[in-house]
């Protein structure tokens, strides 16, 4: 059972940084989730989707992450939003109030929409 | 330079004319010894042929005794730069001297018959040292026998107890032994030593040992006392430098109830409902000092209880970067394995991984383990609600081994009738545990392992996660961690693991002992809280 390397690409999309991340969101993926958001920032988008779609394990470390994306948006006042999330993480981000300071969508498209 | 002697005794028969007949006297056959310091040796070693002694002005004892056997001619026999023998020459029967050609020819000859005595030289050096290595082994097999002699032929039947033993000598047969002595009242004693120093003499000093316990157990029915006498018989009579360790314990095997003394041996592990607790008692080793006296101390193994007494040899066993198996990795073991031959099989494949490959053994492995029974299940409980165990290993602490930890519970689980969900939050709090095992319990040292244990009744599973960082707070209430405060920059934007258990399964408890920290998560198989 080989763990599956963490991996954040950044696109654009209608004007929102998408950030399609995949593999494992754990403490091996500090240095490039942060390099990929502020990817995501130099392209001067005002909003920021993470999409978790290839996104098969995220534990605490990898939550901890997360919120200090969020940290650093809200000093920014930029909007993160999340979408492709499977059941059960939509279930922990709303637990531990992740949900609160990030809006989850069921897809891309939606969020795209959504996004202001 | 033994061999150098020893074959310029032989040489001078071999040289001689057998013709007894002739104008001059044949040389009589004598032994000639030269010392490694003659300077005749020097000059041999480096002449560039043969040497005609006559010519020779050398101070050299050997050179006068040599001439004295009769010798006019030496060639010396170098192979590969060093002298290994001389070929000895009488005068010629022809009463001329030894011509250009004879020498070319002698040379020639010596040339040749150099590397051939080299090997010659080399093949007798080998059946020599074979013969040394077989009598040192003939010793070690007379110590191994004399041991094996005092080991018991089986093990004693003790209903509703298992009871298992595995010994397994060094090659160089250290002194350990371990033995069951039927006690009246049909109480049983049993002693676990090890004596130290190797070979035929620590093997001696265990069978009086042995001869001296099994005399006085009987008689004397306090474990202290058994000790002390020992002690007191040995000490005189023991080689300098030599001791016995050595646990006695007496068991009443329809109580569970365990008297025991200590003489400087391994503590003994009891593993209780997955925690390993040491039994204490002080005491000196046999034979060391005169007048020692023993601490007596009692304890009971209840039904489910398990216990293990063991020698050096697994937990000094060093690995191929000359680090030790180690006591906390064993008492690991024992708390994660039911007693008895599981546990020793568990032991020697965790052995035998640590070690590798290449191990040679270092010592004497002595393990002995007794388990009572679990208390059979009353008649009104049903049946249905008895839990029993899925699965339970080890994972070393490393960083990311919370996977394998997982995948092993899982694959544990696989056969339980339980929603898809309820599995995945299993996932994420098995995980979550193991990781806070090995970062906040081992502080990621890969030799601490983390022990799993995972069982199931009909209603619910439970996961118990064991490390060996004992002695921790343990948290009341777990807190919501304050995500504002964490995006405001107020608190480190981590600490989420207890809560995010605690939020995955119906009941989470958190114990720790003096040696260990334990984590049970359980989870029912039909879910009515947490939405799922």
């Amino acid at each position: 059972m080989a763990a599956k390397l963490f991996g954040a690409i950044v696109r654009s999309h209608d004007g929102v940084a998408v950030i399609d991340l995949s593999g494992e969101v754990n403490a091996g993926a500090d240095a490039q989730l942060d390099a990929a958001y502020s990817e995501a920032v130099a392209t001067g988008a005002s909003s920021v989707l993470l999409n978790f779609e290839a996104v098969d394990y995220i534990n605490s470390t990898g939550i901890a992450l997360i919120v200090g994306i969020l940290a650093r948006s809200k000093k920014e006042q930029r909007e993160v939003l999340a979408c492709g999330l499977s059941e059960h993480y939509r279930k922990i981000f709303e637990i531990t109030r992740v949900a609160d300071f990030m809006h989850l969508f069921q897809d891309e498209q939606t969020a795209i929409k959504q996004a202001s | 330079m033994t061999a150098l002697t020893r074959f310029l005794r032989r040489k001078p028969k071999v040289e001689q004319p057998d013709e007894a007949a002739g104008p001059r006297t044949p040389v009589e056959s004598a032994a000639v010894d030269i010392s490694p310091n003659d300077p005749l040796i020097a000059y041999f070693q480096s002449a560039t042929g043969a040497v005609e002694l006559d010519g020779l002005e050398l101070e050299s004892p050997a050179k006068e005794a040599l001439k004295e056997a009769g010798m006019k001619l030496v060639v010396p026999l170098i192979s590969q730069g060093e002298l290994i023998g001389l070929l000895n020459l009488g005068p010629r029967l022809s009463e001329r001297d030894y011509s250009g050609d004879d020498r070319k020819l002698l040379d020639n000859l010596a040339a040749h018959a150099a590397p051939a005595v080299r090997v010659a030289q080399l093949v007798r050096q080998q059946e020599v040292e074979v013969r040394t290595r077989e009598r040192i082994e003939q010793e070690l097999r007379v110590a191994q026998l004399i041991q094996q002699q005092f080991l018991p032929k089986e093990l004693p039947n003790l209903p509703r107890w298992q009871v298992a033993a595995y010994y397994q000598p060094a090659r160089t047969v250290g002194g350990d032994f371990y033995d069951f002595i039927d006690l009246p009242e049909g109480q049983i004693g049993i002693v676990v030593g090890d004596v130290t120093d190797k070979g035929v003499p620590a093997a001696l000093v265990m069978a009086t040992t042995h001869s001296i316990l099994q005399g006085d157990a009987p008689r004397l029915v306090s474990p202290a006392e058994v000790l002390k006498h020992a002690n007191d018989r040995l000490y005189p009579e023991i080689p300098a430098r030599m001791f016995v360790t050595c646990l006695y314990m007496v068991l009443n095997p329809e109580t569970g109830h365990l008297r025991f003394a200590n003489a400087g041996h391994n503590l003994p592990y009891v593993r209780s409902e997955g925690r390993v607790t040491e039994l204490h008692a002080t005491g000196m080793p046999l034979g060391l000092m005169p007048d020692m006296t023993y601490e007596e101390k009692e304890a009971v193994l209840e039904p489910g209880q398990s216990l293990l007494l063991h020698s050096d040899g697994l937990a000094e066993a060093h690995g191929p970067g000359d680090e030790m198996f180690g006591f906390p990795r064993l008492m690991g073991l024992v708390g994660a394995s039911e007693g008895g031959t599981s546990l020793i099989d568990r032991c020697l494949n965790d052995l035998h991984s640590f070690v590798g490959a290449d191990w040679e053994q270092e010592d004497d492995i002595t393990l002995v383990t007794l388990e009572r029974s679990a208390a059979p299940p009353s008649m009104s409980a049903s049946a249905s609600n008895s839990t029993h165990t899925l699965a339970e290993f080890t994972v070393a602490s490393e960083p990311g081994n919370e996977r394998i930890a997982m995948e092993r519970v899982m694959e544990a689980v696989k056969e339980l009738d339980i929603d898809k969900s309820r599995l995945e939050r299993l996932r994420t709090a098995v995980s979550e545990a193991t990781m806070n095992a090995i970062e906040h319990g081992h502080h990621n040292r890969a030799e601490l392992e983390v022990a799993v244990h995972v069982a199931a009744s009909d209603e619910d599973i439970k996961v118990r996660i064991t490390d060996h960082g004992g002695g921790r707070e343990t948290p009341g209430e777990i807190e919501t961690p304050d995500i504002e405060a964490k995006l405001e920059g107020l608190q480190t934007p981590r600490g989420w693991g207890l809560f995010l258990i605690k939020n995955m399964v119906d009941d989470m408890q958190v114990s720790s002992d003096e040696h260990t920290h334990t984590i049970e998560l359980s989870l029912k198989l039909k879910g009515d809280g947490h939405g799922s």
